[in-house]
């Protein structure tokens, strides 16, 4: 299981403003290692973010977007207190779900 | 499902705006956020994988459903004018185009041009802050799609080591 | 003809040596931009958070957490700890940097042998390295205070002087030291600024940065892997973790860094 996501979710001028750090190698498949070998693209390709059962952001990701991804972005529509859940799947399938409260 | 009022017909005009320019699997992702298909659906979602293996801006502006793209002062990119490590170059776009529905981030240097493509809903602020790889100095265009059609500006950012994992 | 010519030509030199100087400050202005830019969202946090995590779980053969460990402060106090090491243990009867106290917690505490606590130290690509994780979590604990490493105690003393030979001491195929990078103001390597280690006001500067998240290492990266990279990069013999020469050198350096404001995990190219 992939490790947390660090979601800082906060009520800023009336929005929801997150910032989220991603834990991904976000390998792009044309790294050699030691030997030579080319180490496998590993890298996550979707992200959604959810408010209320509803999406306020969808986003699909190539290998050039940074290891350990971060994400700024606001939305409208929330409240403290409430929660948002953010999910991204990579290129292998691996999968990661987590929440964060709305603070004031 | 969740129909936001503003859309009624005009959602179903820009569903068919965004059909007749063959948005591919980026059609689905832009369904999700506007709320046509369930977030739990979301979770099989396409990913255009077409728009990923492009290696020129025009032919991603291509993959991404446009024909051509405007440029725009009404995007701002918020990015250094030189990177220190090509490994992280932190990259904000905010658009003030009316009715903005997606943020693109293309860099022209790299092996494959596009980095990242964010779906934007009603009532998200029609701007992204991340980070990206750049393989060497490099434009980095920022494509808005708004209204469906298809803006971008553009920056040039220094890169003092490339960042591609050589 | 000539002897006019001379005048033109220095002055066409000065003008592109200023030139010159304008496009370098420009340059320094560019990173120092490009790392406000990145100031925020820093992935040690990830490690901090991972540190954290590692901290209170019950590990090792005595099933036990970290939580028991006394860092100099007190058994389980972790705010503040980092900000006086390294720092003479009675109980280890050794001058002890923030990485060889986990290590003797993760001996002592959770009942790991010494040579399982240490088999990790850096991480590689396919391995994440609990310790970098650990000290990750205990150096944010002391963020925002200032650096206040004793220097009382007669090993802490016999400790700086260690550091100090060793930052002189020429060796290698390239007669480096220590000093031969970080002992002159305003040097750099191609675009890395080399601070002088031993003034007060660039040791207060950079000392209190790490640990540190290197985005061209992708990981979080500890002060014993600084020095060690260094002595990879002198082409000295490999420093060995968590050894007296590499708190010796620590206590060196964090002599002439005390009073700084520690801001760790810091974020580095």
């Amino acid at each position: 299981m992939a490790d947390p996501m660090r979601i800082r979710a906060s009520m800023t001028g009336g929005k929801v403003e997150v910032k989220v750090l991603m834990a991904h190698e976000m390998e792009t498949g044309q790294r050699k290692d030691a030997q030579g070998k080319i180490v496998p693209a590993h890298f996550i390709r979707n992200v959604t973010v959810t408010h209320a059962g509803r999406t306020v952001l969808a986003a699909e990701w190539g290998t050039s977007v940074s290891r350990n991804p971060f994400l700024h972005f606001r939305f409208s529509g929330g409240k403290a207190g409430e929660k948002i859940s953010i999910t991204w799947v990579d290129n292998k399938g691996e999968k990661r779900t987590d929440e964060a409260t709305i603070s004031g | 499902m969740r129909l936001d009022w503003r859309f009624g017909t005009c959602m179903d005009r820009m569903r068919r705006e965004v059909l007749k320019s063959g948005g591919g699997a980026g059609l689905f992702a832009w369904a999700v956020a506007v709320g046509l298909v369930k977030p739990s659906q979301a979770l099989a979602q396409g990913w255009n994988k077409a728009a990923f293996e492009t290696k020129s801006v025009a032919d991603t502006i291509r993959a991404l459903g446009g024909s051509g793209s405007t440029e725009s002062k009404d995007i701002q990119i918020t990015a250094p004018d030189i990177a220190e490590n090509g490994a992280v170059v932190p990259i904000s776009v905010e658009s003030r185009l009316a009715r903005t529905q997606a943020i693109a981030i293309l860099i022209e240097k790299n092996p494959f041009t596009l980095s990242a493509d964010f779906r934007i809903p009603a009532g998200t602020d029609p701007f992204v802050s991340t980070r990206v790889k750049m393989a060497e100095t490099s434009n980095i265009y920022a494509l808005v799609i708004a209204d469906g059609k298809y803006f971008h500006a553009v920056k040039e950012i220094k890169v003092t080591i490339g960042g591609c994992g050589g | 003809m000539i002897a006019m010519r001379v005048p033109l030509v220095a002055g066409a030199l000065a003008a592109a040596l200023s030139f010159v100087a304008a496009a370098q400050d420009e340059t320094q202005k560019g990173i120092e931009r490009y790392r406000e830019l990145l100031s925020e969202g820093n992935p040690a946090e990830l490690w901090e958070a991972r540190g954290e995590e590692l901290w209170k779980a019950k590990r090792g053969p005595k099933n036990a957490s970290l939580e028991q460990c006394d860092l100099g402060l007190g058994r389980g106090v972790v705010k503040g700890a980092f900000a006086q090491m390294p720092r003479y243990f009675p109980d280890t009867d050794r001058v002890q940097d923030v990485e060889s106290r986990i290590v003797t917690c993760m001996v002592a505490v959770q009942g790991f042998t010494p040579e399982e606590a240490m088999k990790n130290p850096f991480s590689t690509p396919d391995r994440p390295s609990d310790l970098e994780a650990l000290a990750s979590y205990v150096a944010a604990a002391s963020r925002g205070m200032k650096l206040d490493a004793p220097l009382r105690h007669p090993k802490e003393v016999e400790a700086f002087r260690v550091g100090e030979q060793l930052f002189y001491r020429r060796a290698g195929p390239h007669d480096f030291a220590c000093v031969s990078c970080h002992g002159e103001n305003g040097k750099r390597i191609r675009r890395q600024d080399l601070p002088k280690l031993n003034d007060p006001k660039e040791a207060r500067r950079i000392f209190t940065t790490w640990p540190a998240y290197r985005v061209s290492q992708g990981t979080v990266r500890t002060m014993q892997h600084r020095l060690y990279d260094c002595y990879w990069q002198m082409r000295h013999p490999q420093l060995s973790y968590v050894s007296e020469a590499s708190i010796g050198l620590m206590v060196y350096m964090a002599k002439y860094a005390n009073g700084g404001t520690i801001n760790a995990p810091g974020l580095k190219r």
